[in-house]
C-alpha cells in the first residue's frame, strides 16, 4: 500500500531484542566517537565494531548493501573533488590536476568513518520501529518536543504520501502526462501547492480533534520498558569496546 | 420541562471571507435524552453547529449554553469538551497515535487518569464496540470501517455524557453501519447525529431536523 517501509525494524535477533534505549544510547556516543575520531586505527577498529553489532542484528544483506550503496554514491562525490584540492605531495597528475596522498588517505578516512557510522546506525537504530524510538527517546528524558515531532512526522508521512497519490491519480485519469512545456510545470506546482494547503487544512483538523479530546499540551506515554540482564551485558560490552577505539585514538598516529 | 443540555441563543455565525453567514439569530435546544438527527443540503450548517458546540468555531453574537453555563472562552470549552465527544467525519483527523490502544487512552489520560485505570477504561471501551485483539493494530493501517469504529472508542472512552456524529456512515459497508446503529442503540446516552441517510436515522433517532439559517426545524413524519 505504501512505499514508506522499515524493512529492517522486524526482526527476532538479538539486536532486535535489546532494550531500545541502550541501543540509542551506545549508537549516539559510537557516531560522536566516530566523527570525531581522526586515526586510521581507531577508524577501522570502529568498523570492525560496527560490523559485530551487524551480524548481531541478521539483517538481510542484499538490503544492507543496497542502502550502503546509496550512502556511498554521495560519498563517491568526495572522491572526485578531494583528493585534488587537498595540499600535499603530489602522487598523480593529469593535466592541470593534481592528486596528493594526503588528500588520498583524508577521503578514504572520511569514507570509513561515514561506513562505520552508518552500518552502526543501522544495526542499531533501524532495528527499532519509528514508533518505539519515539516512545524510546521520551523515556531517555529527550525533549517532549523532539519526541513528537519524530512521531508526528512519521504518523502524518504516510497520510500525506496517499494524499500525494491520490492528487498524482487524479491528474493521470484526466490524460496527465509530463512534458517539458509550461502545462506541465504548471500542474506540478498546483500539485505541490495542493499538498501544502491540504496538509496545513489536515494538521488544523487533527488539533481541532485532540481538543475535543482534553489535549492540554501534554503528551503522555504508555509503553514502558524493562531493562534486561541482556541489556546490561550490551552496554558494558560496548562501552569497554568504544574505550578501547578511545585507547587507540589516542596511542596510534592520528591524520594529518 | 427539563433544562436543555445545549442552548443556543441568537447565534450569528459568518465564515471570514464568506459573503452569507451561515446562521442569523440562530436559536437552537437540546433536551437530555434526546436523540435527534441533523439533516439539510450541504453547506447549510450541520457541521458548523457541531463546531460551534465544541468551541472549535467562535460565534460572532449571541450566547451558547451548555450543561446550564454560559460558555464564552477556550477556558469554558476545555470543560465542555470532557463531557461532549465529536466525532469528525473523516477518522484521519481523530486518530494520530500510532497504536489504537494509544489513541484510545489518550482522551482518559488528558482527564488525568493514571496509565492503568486509562489502559482499562480504553480496553473495555474496545471490548463494548467489539474491537477487542485490536490494541497493537497500528492506527493508519486500518480499513476504513475499523477506523470509524476506533474513533467512535475513541470518544466514548472519555465517558461523555452527551454523543455529537458528524457523518458516521459515510464510505461505510452495510455491515459496519449495522454494527454502528447496534452500538448506538445501546447507548445510554443523549446524542445528535449529522446524516444524509434517512435509513440510518430512522434506525438510530426519534427526531430529525432540518437545518436552517435561523434554526433547526423538526420533521413530522
Amino acid at each position: 500500500m505504501s512505499g514508506i517501509e522499515e524493512p529492517f525494524s522486524e526482526g527476532a535477533s538479538l539486536a532486535h531484542r535489546l532494550d531500545p534505549r541502550g541501543k540509542i544510547v551506545v549508537a549516539a556516543l559510537f557516531a560522536v566517537l566516530m566523527a570525531v575520531s581522526k586515526s586510521y586505527a581507531a577508524t577501522l577498529a570502529g568498523l570492525a565494531l560496527a560490523l559485530l553489532w551487524l551480524a548481531l542484528a541478521r539483517l538481510p544483506v542484499k538490503q544492507v548493501i543496497v542502502r550502503l550503496l546509496v550512502v556511498n554514491s554521495f560519498i563517491f562525490f568526495l572522491w572526485l573533488v578531494l583528493p585534488l584540492t587537498y595540499p600535499g605531495d603530489a602522487v598523480w597528475r593529469l593535466g592541470p590536476l593534481t592528486a596528493t596522498r594526503q588528500g588520498l588517505l583524508f577521503t578514504g578516512l572520511i569514507t570509513l568513518k561515514s561506513n562505520a557510522i552508518i552500518i552502526g546506525l543501522i544495526a542499531l537504530i533501524a532495528t527499532v520501529p519509528v514508533v518505539t524510538l519515539g516512545q524510546a527517546m521520551h523515556n531517555l528524558r529527550l525533549p517532549d518536543k523532539l519526541c513528537h515531532l519524530l512521531l508526528f512526522t512519521y504518523r502524518y508521512l504516510y497520510v500525506f504520501e496517499q494524499e500525494f497519490h491520490r492528487l498524482v491519480q487524479a491528474m493521470k485519469i484526466r490524460g496527465f502526462q509530463p512534458r517539458t512545456n509550461l502545462h506541465t510545470y504548471r500542474s506540478y506546482a498546483y500539485l505541490a501547492a495542493m499538498l501544502l494547503v491540504r496538509s496545513y487544512d489536515r494538521a488544523d483538523r487533527v488539533y481541532q480533534a485532540m481538543l475535543c479530546r482534553g489535549f492540554h499540551g501534554r503528551f503522555y506515554s504508555l509503553r514502558t520498558f524493562s531493562w534486561q540482564r541482556r541489556d546490561g551485558i550490551f552496554m558494558a560490552a560496548s562501552l569497554l569496546a568504544m574505550a578501547a577505539l578511545l585507547y587507540l585514538e589516542w596511542r596510534m598516529p592520528t591524520f594529518p | 420541562m427539563s433544562e436543555p443540555l445545549i442552548e443556543l441563543r441568537n447565534i450569528t455565525f459568518t465564515y471570514p471571507g464568506a459573503p452569507q453567514p451561515v446562521f442569523q439569530d440562530f436559536n437552537f435546544q437540546f433536551l437530555p435524552g434526546n436523540h435527534i438527527g441533523l439533516t439539510g443540503p450541504n453547506g447549510c450548517g450541520k457541521t458548523t453547529l457541531l463546531h460551534l458546540i465544541m468551541g472549535l468555531l467562535r460565534p460572532q453574537t449571541g450566547s451558547i449554553i451548555i450543561f446550564g453555563k454560559e460558555v464564552k472562552k477556550e477556558k469554558d470549552f476545555v470543560e465542555v469538551r470532557q463531557k461532549v465527544g465529536l466525532l469528525f467525519q473523516n477518522a484521519d483527523d481523530q486518530l494520530f497515535c500510532p497504536t489504537v490502544l494509544e489513541d484510545v487512552a489518550f482522551g482518559p489520560l488528558n482527564l488525568g487518569k493514571p496509565p492503568t485505570e486509562a489502559i482499562g477504561i480504553a480496553k473495555e471501551t474496545m471490548a463494548r464496540l467489539g474491537l477487542t485483539g485490536f490494541e497493537d493494530r497500528v492506527t493508519y493501517k486500518l480499513s476504513g470501517g475499523e477506523k470509524k469504529l476506533v474513533s467512535l472508542a475513541t470518544v466514548l472512552a472519555m465517558e461523555p455524557q452527551l454523543l455529537l456524529l458528524d457523518e458516521p456512515t459515510a464510505g461505510l459497508d452495510d455491515n459496519t453501519k449495522d454494527r454502528l446503529i447496534h452500538i448506538l442503540k445501546h447507548l445510554d446516552i443523549a446524542y445528535m447525529i449529522v446524516s444524509h441517510e434517512h435509513d440510518f436515522l430512522n434506525h438510530t433517532v426519534g427526531q430529525c431536523c432540518h437545518v436552517h439559517g435561523h434554526c433547526c426545524q423538526p420533521i413530522t413524519t
